[in-house]
């Protein structure tokens, strides 16, 4: 007892916290120094030899850091520590690979498409306007709130589906999950059109025979059920099994269990398995041409008529070739791009909120 | 309400330094109390259980008198679990389990068709190797979790909250944080958690499954305090390696063995009978230490 106080009552006023297993400016020097040396001989490869343009030199700039920055490890810790950092550098590399395409798409739809971006945008369609209108007249209203529509009753009829067949997969676990298992992997990889043609076929030719925007939703539901189910199934067998045995064991039935302990505590996996379903589908244009018909003005009602989605206006946009409606179609780019951002950013605020009051 | 949790400390804390454990276990002299609200005990009756092909467990018959504590113990896969799931009818969630004979509970055998499982759960309770709270819920929420999984009715929540907490020895630990998560307290705490859990629906039996195999000793000296207050009011069934703690706990106490065979119950008998005097030569050999 009088260590522990006396303990407490030192302030240690001479001790530093530090981070020794931190890179010192020794190191830093040296790593620049690795840099410099890479990006050197890599541009001079690049001019001297057959290599050319961007991508020669970026894997000639890889090739070298990683040979450098490995030989430095080797000759200070050995072969293993070398193979760490060879593969440390090869990962670096291809996170930088991977986020090169993701940024530049990103980048080039924003300094294309916010020049078209103004208040009438939003409020207007298309309906009265040629493609060889300027930007500032005519809008996407209407796709913005077809896209809406079209994915808001995809999402009603698949998510029920979906999570539903996820788990008579993982907790039911009977006689048909096996067929069931390779239906819906089958099924992940059907391509839109034939989902659309599909819908077109059993449905708008025989029955409706009129485009709407509920027959684009039944072919976007097909898209997305094997997403979220596959996905939802992948979540849930990650619930231990413990919970589900305290459940029963508490004297709730295998419903209840399900429904009030599995489902919760797979809550967030769930959610991503939506979001991974509805990327699925938002950017869809194959089955909104066959089924939903497209159409330039505004239509809130999903039985009747064609509706427009904004994957449609751009593709729709792109296709009239005048240099006004290109324009548009890169701003529909970028207000798709917000409105998903918008709606997976939604969703994932709503699924985090804590439990309790 | 407040428990009398010092005192209870005291006791066990000269309990948990034995000279040898028969003197532990005969220092332990519990009235057994037969009142309506903890049943009428529980009854196996040449209990067999099979995974797939494989006989795990034969023909064990155990009787458990209401307000006992019973200690099941015997080496690593001698169907000690398997029997404790077959008495709560937990063993059929493994796919290719199979099983006979009788558990009799009220008079009657729970494995009747004509009983409703989710009620044998009800009043049979069970607490797991590792606790497992409900991690969508809060420390309260998960207290009364059963009474929502079996839609039952309560007249005062707040009441029958403190009542378990306070039974399963947590309530002065969480009382300022009902509302946190069970993740967020310790192992043995939630392990405690659990045994409030199982105490929200009234159970008249409850099984415990090696409760105390995943906890440090401060956590199991607390978890054996609540057995033994519980001890009172219901039936309990208790798996354990630790036979210090089958010497502290239980009233009586089953040594299982399987001899490459099926497992059996070798013996069952009086807790400090089974360590001073065991009848059968293996048991001898297992409570001594002496068993390879």
């Amino acid at each position: 007892m009088t260590m522990k106080t006396d303990t407490q009552a030192k302030t240690y006023q001479n001790v530093q916290p530090k981070r020794p297993w931190q890179a010192s400016v020794k190191d830093r020097v040296t790593t620049a120094i690795v840099l410099a040396i890479a990006i050197i001989s890599a541009t001079l490869l690049v001019k001297v030899t057959g290599l050319s343009g961007k991508l020669g030199f970026f894997f000639a700039f890889v090739l070298i850091f990683v040979a450098l920055t490995s030989g430095r490890q080797y000759r200070r810790f050995g072969s293993a520590s070398a193979k760490d950092a060879l593969v440390n550098t090869l990962v670096a590399a291809g996170t930088f690979l991977t986020l090169i395409p993701i940024t530049s798409i990103i980048f080039e739809v924003f300094s294309k498409g916010y020049k078209g971006i103004y208040l009438g945008l939003f409020t207007s369609d298309m309906s009265l306007n040629s493609p060889n209108d300027p930007a500032n007249v005519g809008g996407l209203g209407h796709a913005i709130i077809g896209t809406l529509i079209l994915v808001a009753i995809a999402l009603v009829i698949s998510v029920p589906i979906g999570i539903l067949t996820a788990l008579y997969l993982t907790e039911i676990k009977g006689r048909f999950s096996q067929p069931i298992r390779f239906l819906v992997q089958a099924m992940s990889g059907v391509p839109s059109i034939v989902a659309g043609l599909f819908i077109l076929s059993a449905i708008l030719y025989p029955i409706t025979k009129q485009n709407s925007a509920l027959l684009g939703s039944l072919s976007l539901a097909i898209l997305m059920i094997p997403t979220v189910a596959r996905t939802s199934e992948e979540v849930l067998n990650l619930i231990p099994n413990d919970l589900r045995e305290a459940g029963v064991a508490l004297g709730g039935t295998q419903w209840r269990t399900v429904a009030m302990i599995v489902v919760p505590a797979a809550k967030s996996g769930l959610l991503t398995a939506v979001i991974l379903g509805v990327a699925r589908i938002a950017g869809e244009t194959a089955p909104i041409l066959l089924l939903a018909g497209g159409g330039d003005r505004f239509n809130f009602d999903p039985f009747n008529g064609p509706m427009g989605s904004l994957p449609y206006f751009i593709w729709n946009s792109f296709k009239s070739g005048t240099p006004e409606s290109i324009a548009r179609a890169w701003t529909g780019l970028l207000v798709l791009l917000v409105v998903l951002l918008f709606l997976f950013s939604a969703a994932r605020f709503l699924g985090n909120r804590k439990v309790g009051k | 309400m407040s428990t009398d949790d010092n005192g209870d400390k005291e006791n066990m804390e000269t309990k948990t330094t034995p000279s040898s454990l028969s003197s532990v276990a005969s220092s332990s002299k519990r009235k057994v109390v037969n009142t309506k609200a903890m049943g009428t005990g529980l009854e196996a009756r040449g209990v067999h259980a099979w995974f797939g092909k494989h006989h795990a467990l034969a023909d064990v018959s155990l009787d458990f008198a209401a307000g006992t504590v019973t200690a099941l113990i015997g080496p690593s896969g001698c169907g000690k679990s398997t029997f404790i799931r077959t008495l709560n009818r937990m063993h059929e969630f493994i796919p290719s389990a199979a099983m006979a004979g009788q558990v009799i509970l009220d008079g009657k055998d729970i494995y009747d068709p004509s009983v409703d499982v989710t009620k044998i759960r009800l009043q049979i309770g069970m607490v797991f190797q590792k606790p497992n709270p409900f991690p969508s819920m809060t420390i309260g929420e998960n207290v009364l979790s059963g009474l929502k999984l079996a839609q039952l009715k309560t007249e005062n929540k707040d009441d029958l909250l403190e009542e378990c907490l306070v039974k399963a020895g947590l309530w002065n630990e969480v009382k300022d944080r009902l509302n946190a998560h069970g993740g967020s307290l310790s192992g043995g705490q939630q392990q405690r958690l659990c045994i409030a859990r199982s105490l929200a629906v009234r159970p008249q039996v409850l099984l415990m499954d090696e409760p105390c195999s995943a906890l440090d000793p401060g956590s199991t000296l607390r978890i054996e305090e609540t057995i033994e207050e519980l001890s009172s009011s219901m039936t309990i069934v208790i798996v354990t390696h630790n036979m210090q703690q089958a010497a502290r706990v239980s009233d009586y106490t089953a040594f299982f063995l399987s001899d490459g065979g099926p497992g059996q119950m070798i013996e069952m008998a009086p807790t400090n009978e089974i360590f001073a005097r065991p009848r059968d030569k293996r048991t001898e050999n297992y409570v001594t230490g002496r068993f390879g």
